[in-house]
Formats: C-alpha cells, structure tokens, sequence
C-alpha cells in the first residue's frame, strides 16, 4: 500500500517533549527523551514490548505524569495546566486504545454519543445524529450503529473506538498498537484508516506499534525506542539503514522471517 | 496560603497528617539497623493502611465535592437505582419474609412460657423496623449490589474504558462513582422499608396461622408500639447503609490493580468491607439512638 502523501509543517511542532523520564518503582521506563510532532504528520513510535512506547502517549494525554521533564501539547505543559485546561485539552487529542477501550454497556450509538453529548453544550438531537452517522460512514460501519460491543469483530471494535474519538474532531491522534491481534488483511485495512483520517481531518498523529508493515505503511517519520530514549528518528528507510544490532534484528523479524 | 478555601486547607493538613505517619513509619523502619524483618512487614503494612486510609477518606471528599455540582447525570442515577432495584428485588423478598416468618416463629415458645403471645406482634415490629429490616437489606446488597459494582468498575478499569472516558474529556468519577453511590443510597432506604412490610407479613402468616389474627388485627398491634423515631433512625441507618455500600464498592473497583485477579479482588473486597462496616454503623447508630429514647 502507497501512503499518501501528506501535508507536514515542519516549523509547528503540536507536541513538544523535552527530557522526559518515568519510572515504575525501580524500573526506569523512559530515560529523559525528546520528540517532536509536526503538524499533519504521522509519527510511528517502534520498540519492543515494554520499553514505555504506551506511557509515553499515556504522558502526552496526562493519563500518567512524568518524574522529570516537559511535554507541551498544542501551546500547553502538560503536567503545570489545571484539571480543567487539561479537561479541554483532552478534547483536542484523540486516544484509540489497544483494545479498543469500548463502554460495554452501550451500544455503538450511545458510545459515540457519549464524549460528544458532554463535551458540546446545547447540542440538538439531529446534530448528534448528523455526528454519529458522519463518524460511522467515514470507517465504514454505518450497519453497526445499534450494535453492542460484544457482537463486533477485533478490528470493527477498532475502528468504532477511532471512530469515537474522531467525532470530537481532534488535532491530534495517539494510536496505541492501532494493529494488535488482527489478522494481516484487517492490519492493512486499519493503516489505510489511519492514512484517511490523516488526509479528511488533518491530524497529527502518534501511532505506537510493534508492527513494522503498520510503520511503513502510515508513518511518516518513525522513531525507535530503545532503552528508554529514541535512539533512531527519520524516515522507515533511515532509521532501518544501520548495522546495529538492536535495529537490525527488529526489521529481520518482520521482514525476512 | 491564606487566600485558599477553608475546605482546601483542611483536605491539605489531613493529607500532611497521613503523609508524615506514612513517613515516619518508612524512616523507622529504613534507620534502624537492628529492625527485623518482621517488623519491616508489619511496618509496611501499618503504612499501607494509612495510605489506603487517607485515599478512602480523598475518594469520599471528592465524591462529595463532584455529587452536588452540575452538570447531573440524572438519567444514569435512574438506571443505577433501577439496576440495583432490580439486582436485590427478588432475594430482599424472599429473605425478608423468611426473616418475619422464622423469627415470629422463634419468639412464640419463649412468650408463651409467659402467656405473652399477644405481644409477638409488637416483639416482632420493634425488631423487624429497629434493626432487621435495615440490616438484611443492607446485608444483601452489600453482597449482591457491592459485589457488582466492585465488579463492573474493574472489569471497566482493566479494559481501559475509565482511562478512555477521561481522554475523551469526560467525568468518569462524575459518571461511574457519584451515580452508583447515589443510586444506592436513595434505594437501600427504600428497599429496606419494603424488606421490613414483607416481614411482618411473613411474621403475620405465622401469627395467622397460630392464633388466627386477622390482618387489621395485626397491623394495629403492628403499629402501637412503633415510635417516630423508630422510623427515623431505621431510615438514617439505611441511608447510611447505601451509601457505605456504595462507596466501598466504587472505591474497590476505580482503584482495583490491573489484570482479571483485580477484579475479583474488587467484588470480594466490596463485599467484605461494605459488610464490615455495615455491623460496625449498625453499633454506633443504635448506641447514638439510643440515648433519644
């Protein structure tokens, strides 16, 4: 799949991190880095499991708060903005979880309803309606409104939970292992929705993964996570031309076996 | 400082006070080079307690300070009391008139040694409204509506679905835990009230089969020695009931760990906490009652 080109500003950075660090009691996770997202783009964020590609998006997001370091967001730090401005922050950012995060309880309607109805004061019933419909067509499972989570498929449940966070109409997007347990023909459907959500809302995305076919196929810049610092950040093809040998064997694995 | 809300103030030297025990107990524990290792387990524990103290007493403040304040979710608060309506309907009937019918039973062969069977029907008001009633409702739900509250915000916890509504610029706390508590605490008053009717019908039907009292008959006998404050402290203690039900179950599910042990831990804790605590209310509300009479 040819990924389309996109519309990167490279003199606006919408995320800035600068020497973050995180620990988990003894366990230094990330070790003071620095990254940049540039408006429009698409950063693919690689690494083994557990090397704090997750808490690192779960920090831009304010999920979690780091030990050391700054993140600023859209204009805002991250860790020194109240609960409110972080509140309205996180309407700004979309977070498709790994699983999907689906509120069991609620149909798809009521799921997408939810965010919406308490973010959008004064919101008519037909706007809702006209938002749901909108957000269903664009990833393709207008059939599944009434449907509860429990009858969708692995990779319906992640559309519908892109699907939720896209009916805000966020700036950012943070993917988090947007590919994980589906079989490879759903993978490349759900890159090509990465791609179009890219292009019609004009995002700016992180997408972290493990998988390298979802790197090439949506990033437009990728950045390796190794010992909790990124030590490779550039394109695909450079950060995978080296000899070293705590790159090569991740892009063999892919690739070759 | 002086420009903070009085409110503030008092959440910020309870959370010093917390803090500097929690503290003190680390650094006895790590200066001292002749401390066992048993005791450095039992220090930790003894910390852990304060903090969980202080995070129980942080989650009951918060629940208060985002409750009363707008926007309400009514429509969730309806479906919870409805939920735990329904959750409890079925076992709170069948219990209460057991309760009603067994204890009348119970109490006749002691009053009739005295020739009082005349007063089963008062002997069997004041138990059932005083203290029954309230407790078996309450006793009941803490197991059927605690455990699953326990339950659901865990299951919702490992799922990411609590994270998910707070990235999405949402209230969980708002949505999950002031709902739930509320729900329980305006249910269990009710429930409990009606667990108290269906066992003094159970106490009736045995009445009725014994002495062949008429139901009129009954409820006068019922009634007479039944003050206002009866009702009002059973219904006190009700409210009180729910709302430690409610609590306790939200707060073991929204802070349960990660993984499925997690949420089993969480109904079990809900259960067990909410029980323990509904005995140890149950004590102190009788004792403060009992000094308006």
């Amino acid at each position: 799949m040819q990924k389309p080109k996109a519309h990167i500003d490279y003199n606006n950075p919408v995320i800035k991190i600068r020497g973050v660090k995180k620990a988990f009691e003894d366990y230094a996770v990330l070790r003071g880095i620095d990254l940049d997202l540039f408006q429009g783009e698409n950063l693919v964020v690689l690494g083994r499991s557990g090397t704090g590609k997750s808490v690192l998006i779960k920090l831009v997001s304010g999920l979690l708060k780091p030990d050391a370091g700054t993140i600023n967001v859209l204009g805002k730090e991250v860790t020194e903005i109240s609960d409110k401005e972080l509140q309205e922050l996180r309407i700004r950012i979309g977070f498709s979880f790994q699983n999907s995060a689906l509120y069991d309880s609620m149909t798809v309607r009521k799921n997408l309803e939810f965010p919406l109805v308490r973010n959008r004061k004064g919101i008519t019933r037909k706007e809702i309606d006209k938002a749901v419909h909108e957000v269903l067509e664009s990833v393709g499972l207008l059939q599944a409104i009434n449907q509860m989570p429990s009858e969708l498929s692995g990779g319906q449940r992640k559309r519908i939970g892109i699907a939720r966070t896209l009916i805000l109409n966020p700036e950012i997007m943070l993917y988090d292992e947007p590919t994980a347990g589906l079989d490879p023909i759903t993978c490349t459907d759900i890159n090509e929705l990465i791609n179009q959500v890219q292009q019609q809302y004009h995002t700016s995305s992180i997408i972290i993964t493990h998988d390298l076919t979802c790197a090439k196929e949506t990033g437009d810049r990728v950045a390796m996570l190794l010992d909790g610092q990124f030590r490779r950040v550039g394109t695909f093809d450079e950060v995978f031309d080296t000899n070293d040998e705590r790159v090569k064997p991740f892009y063999d694995y892919n690739f070759i076996q | 400082m002086i420009t903070k809300h009085p409110a503030r103030l008092f959440v910020v030297s309870v959370k010093k006070r917390y803090l500097l025990l929690s503290q003190l107990m680390e650094q006895a524990n790590s200066t001292s080079p002749a401390v066992t290792k048993k005791r450095s387990k039992l220090s930790r524990k003894l910390s852990d307690f304060f903090k969980s103290v202080y995070n129980i007493h942080l989650f009951i403040l918060r629940f208060f300070r985002e409750a009363f304040v707008a926007p309400f979710e009514f429509k969730e608060i309806v479906r919870q009391c409805y939920e735990v309506g329904v959750r409890s309907f079925t076992l709170i009937t069948v219990t209460g008139f057991i309760v009603g019918f067994i204890f009348t039973k119970q109490s006749r062969p002691s009053l009739l040694e005295f020739g009082a069977q005349s007063w089963i029907p008062k002997l069997v008001s004041i138990a059932i409204m005083r203290a029954l009633a309230p407790l078996v409702t309450a006793l009941i739900a803490s197991g059927k509506v605690g455990s699953s509250i326990g339950a659901e915000l865990s299951s919702m916890r490992v799922t990411e679905q609590i994270d998910a509504m707070e990235v999405s610029g949402t209230k969980p706390f708002k949505f999950l835990v002031c709902t739930r508590v509320l729900a329980t605490t305006i249910t269990i008053p009710i429930l409990a009230t009606y667990t108290g009717f269906i066992a003094l019908f159970g106490g009736y039907l045995n009445v009725a089969q014994n002495e062949g009292t008429s139901w009129s008959a009954f409820m006068q006998e019922v009634f007479k020695p039944l003050e206002f404050l009866d009702f009002t402290a059973s219904l006190i203690k009700s409210i009180v009931f729910g709302f430690t039900i409610g609590i306790v179950g939200c707060y073991q599910g929204y802070y349960s760990n990660k993984g499925t042990e997690g949420v089993g831990k969480a109904a079990n804790g809900a259960v067990v906490t909410a029980m323990f605590l509904v005995f140890i209310e149950e004590v102190i509300i009788v004792q403060i009652t009992g000094n308006f009479r």
